[in-house]
């Protein structure tokens, strides 16, 4: 009865999309033409609202499905069980292709409803025309789950029990993953909206960049936490230490992340400089296509073969006319109107503008790069060739060389006035972090005798970046050079934006620092352990004490006990875990991790060793400074959280300006 | 026009027809090293009495071993009761082996024997002979990465086709059957 509802409320929820996707535009296209679309057009308001209330029904039903453990219904049969914890039946919602789809459309839904209820003072031509492309979209993601990936297909004769959650998705950590994802994804659909309105209307100013930059940084700032968590999850729970392995799911996330972080900054220069307009649209154009491509690409087998139920032919077909609909859509407008769009601005090479069109070009070139890499083992086999996977050294040697002039211009732009900078000028203010970038790299030299030079140019410029970010920001508040009192006085005074661009900046240092140990210093030592054999890592001595069986609600595991000394004096004891999930039948590692500033030490168990001798296969790993990867993206997060704050950028503000010119 | 305006709309186009290819290339139709090749060798024995979960019953299902192979087209099916799209694909089965007297050998892989038997049980047994594959050796040797899994197996015990995922009704009646009917000709 309920999965009847909830197909129900997603029907209803369709039809509204579709009038939300058609007559507002319609209307807000007589009203261009001197005729009354006013009806039409009041029409989109509460369309969205509508279709939020059925979406968050149906979003609702499929948990309530999910909760009381109904499997009857194919979806929940296949990825519950009884003795799933409650929080795992919850997370287990969107643990799997339709589930995540409606999970996609209900933030959509919920965007669209932000922009009814608080895009008031936006022109009502204009709201009409964002709320229509949120309609189309809605309805193109509406049609694919209804017609392809229906969550709330009954299975008939139903199960006694279902066949539990993938094992490796019961984590808190991926738990939370994908909506904080599908948040920085959908929220991108903004930005795409506004920017499609703003072409068929012709016209992007300040006021445009000043609505458009708030959705985009909330939409970076998701982005930006599920990507961690995503990293965070595969560095503890796959057992390997590593936290990055390029694979397309992973690129999938990092391709829109980068065209976005490239947006955020571009939309700054039509706002303060009335530049880079096409741009700037083009990039919001290509920050959701992206988005779209990277949802898609996992899903729809095109890339991976991935087994059984996400490979369906019917799917695949459906994807991509919904692509070419939409991005290729998009594009064509593009290619027809933003010739249109005449800047103002004109700057020189040596200024912010320049700094900033130059980091622009650098992100999404980078990102050209990483999609290249994704895609080519495709390309290769669409022509006939062998099937062939990218991997890592492909982006470890164009990916990384972009990301280098990226740090240290970004240090640089901050200084450099607006239209024409001093870049003279701005060398002498800094340095100060110069000196200590290269004491920094020093230092790492010296307690890393032998080790890498890339590590240390790394490390140096991770340095660089972070002193001159601090630098900015007490250049800015005149520390040192003013009276004690006019620097409090700027201290209050400075704009909330700025210190989240300080901290934003300094994040990004903090996680190049910690990629850089974590993946260059790292030490690994693979043994097979009696109980009493001791390893040396890391400056630690982990002795292996025994194994013993532990039994979980739903999982059995094998437990080892190794204890960490320093200098003779014991520091803990680390418990790694060898799972095994009865009713999935599928084996995890749990890696036993103590983290401190320094260096996380890492300890997995292995598999026994079949001779029956006791003896354990052990994997131990020192992962120096990878705990500043996970602060700095939480640092990254707050900058841009506390950007979000200002007041100038609330949703709300442009109306003074709107008030002032109309 | 502007031509560098419509630069992003051409190299999405390019992008598009890759995918479009990417699309009809199968995926399901993976490339099998083993494909017109003998099966590989093997011997499984019955699915167990006991288990060690204390539920003990009869030995089932007979064993299945290479030998059984030779003399006559054969599916071989590889299957678990913990597996949801194996649920999928049994009516299928039990299709082929009641109504078209298709010979059909069942793997399987990595299962409880007191779960195999109630399954086999509650949703009908379409195998000539079953092999327990306990720790899973067999399937890899078969190449297999998943379940579960279907290989068509012809009268001299060559694997000539290898189907990945469930059968669904349009593979029996578009590949599966067609196949069959022209090996056993």
């Amino acid at each position: 009865m309920i999965a009847e509802l909830g197909h129900f409320a997603l029907i209803l929820a369709l039809v509204l999309a579709l009038v939300q996707g058609s007559l507002p535009l319609a209307g807000a296209h007589r009203q261009e033409q001197g005729r009354d679309g006013g009806g039409w057009i009041a029409l989109a308001g509460p369309a969205a609202l509508g279709q939020f209330v059925f979406v968050i029904l149906a979003f609702a039903a499929l948990t309530a499905l999910f909760v009381q453990a109904d499997f009857s219904v194919m979806v929940v049969a296949a990825n519950a069980n009884s003795k799933l914890p409650l929080i795992y039946k919850i997370s287990a919602v969107w643990g799997h292709h339709e589930g995540s789809m409606l999970l996609w459309v209900t933030i959509l839904a919920l965007f669209g409803l932000c922009v009814a209820l608080f895009g008031s003072n936006l022109p009502a031509t204009f709201r009409a025309r964002v709320l229509g492309v949120q309609g189309l979209i809605s309805a193109g993601f509406l049609f694919f789950i209804l017609l392809t990936s229906n969550p709330f297909a009954r299975l008939f004769p139903a199960p006694a029990d279902g066949s539990d959650l993938n094992p490796l998705l019961q984590d808190p950590g991926l738990a939370f993953h994908p909506p904080f994802l599908y948040v920085g994804y959908v929220g991108f659909s903004m930005a795409f909206s506004f920017a499609i309105a703003a072409l068929m209307e012709g016209r992007v100013d300040a006021a445009w960049a000043r609505w458009v930059r708030p959705w985009t940084l909330a939409a970076w700032c998701a982005l930006t936490m599920g990507i961690a968590m995503g990293s965070w999850w595969a560095y503890y729970e796959l057992g390997w230490g590593g936290f990055w392995f390029w694979d397309p799911v992973e690129n999938a996330s990092l391709i829109p992340w980068l065209v976005g972080t490239a947006l955020l900054h571009s939309a700054i220069v039509v706002e303060k400089r009335d530049a880079l307009k096409s741009w700037t649209v083009l990039l919001a154009i290509l920050a959701f296509s992206f988005s779209i491509i990277g949802t898609f690409l996992v899903r729809s087998g095109v890339l991976t073969s991935v087994h059984a139920f996400a490979t369906d032919p019917a799917r695949g077909v459906f994807i991509l006319v919904l692509l070419v609909a939409v991005i290729g859509g998009s594009l064509v407008l593009y290619a027809l109107r933003a010739p249109k769009l005449t800047g103002g601005g004109l700057f020189s090479p040596v200024s912010r503008e320049g700094t900033l069109l130059l980091n622009n070009l650098l992100m999404t070139a980078a990102a050209g790069t990483v999609l290249l890499g994704t895609l080519y083992p495709l390309f290769l086999d669409a022509v006939g060739g062998p099937k062939v996977s990218v991997g890592p050294p492909f982006f470890n040697a164009t990916f990384l060389p972009l990301m280098a002039p990226t740090v240290v211009v970004m240090a640089l732009g901050p200084f450099l006035s607006w239209k024409r900078g001093d870049l003279a000028g701005a060398f002498s203010r800094l340095y100060v972090a110069l000196g200590l970038a290269l004491l920094v790299a020093l230092a790492a030299w010296y307690f890393h005798r032998g080790g890498p030079v890339l590590a240390l140019v790394a490390l140096g410029a991770a340095a660089w970046l972070f002193f001159s970010t601090l630098a900015e920001l007490a250049d800015r508040l005149r520390l040192f050079r003013a009276p004690w009192r006019e620097s409090l006085e700027r201290i209050r005074s400075l704009p909330r934006a700025a210190y989240g661009m300080t901290l934003a900046h300094a994040g990004l240092a903090l996680v190049i620092a910690g990629a850089t140990g974590a993946s260059l210093w790292r030490e690994e030592h693979i043994q097979s352990s009696l109980p009493g054999d001791a390893v040396e890592v890391g400056g630690y001595e982990v002795t292996m004490e025994g194994v013993r069986q532990v039994e979980g609600p739903n999982y059995t595991a094998d437990q080892g006990q190794f204890t960490v000394r320093r200098e003779g004096r014991e520091v803990m004891v680390l418990e790694p875990e060898k799972r095994v999930y009865p009713v999935a039948a599928m084996p995890t590692t749990e890696a036993a991790i103590h983290t401190t500033g320094r260096g996380d030490l890492y300890v997995v168990l292995g598999d026994a060793a079949e001779d029956d001798s006791g003896a354990w296969v052990t994997r131990l790993f020192f992962t120096p400074l990878v705990v500043w990867m996970w602060i700095g993206s939480l640092v990254m997060v707050a900058g841009g959280l506390l950007s979000l704050s200002d007041r100038r950028l609330r949703v709300g503000a442009p109306r003074r300006r709107k008030k002032a010119t109309v | 026009m502007n031509l560098k305006f419509l630069l992003p709309a051409a190299i999405f186009a390019a992008i598009a027809v890759a995918f479009a290819v990417g699309l009809t290339l199968d995926s399901q139709r993976l490339p099998s090293a083993l494909i017109d090749k003998p099966a590989p060798r093997f011997d499984l024995p019955p699915i167990a009495a006991v288990d060690g979960t204390g539920d003990n019953g009869e030995p089932y299902g007979g064993g299945f071993s290479s030998d059984d192979l030779e003399g006559r087209v054969s599916l071989v099916n590889v299957f678990a009761s913990w597996c949801v799209p194996c649920r999928v694909e049994h009516p299928q089965l039990m299709s082929l082996a009641d109504d078209h007297g298709v010979t059909i050998f069942g793997i399987n892989q990595k299962d409880k024997a007191k779960d195999a038997r109630d399954w086999l049980g509650r949703h009908g047994d379409p195998y000539r002979a079953i092999g327990a594959d306990v720790t899973g050796r067999t399937s890899i040797d078969w190449g297999v990465y998943g379940v579960p899994e279907t290989f068509v197996v012809d009268a001299k015990g060559r694997i000539r086709y290898r189907h990945v995922g469930p059968i669904m009704e349009r593979d029996l009646t578009g590949t599966i059957l067609p196949l069959i009917a022209e090996l056993g000709s």
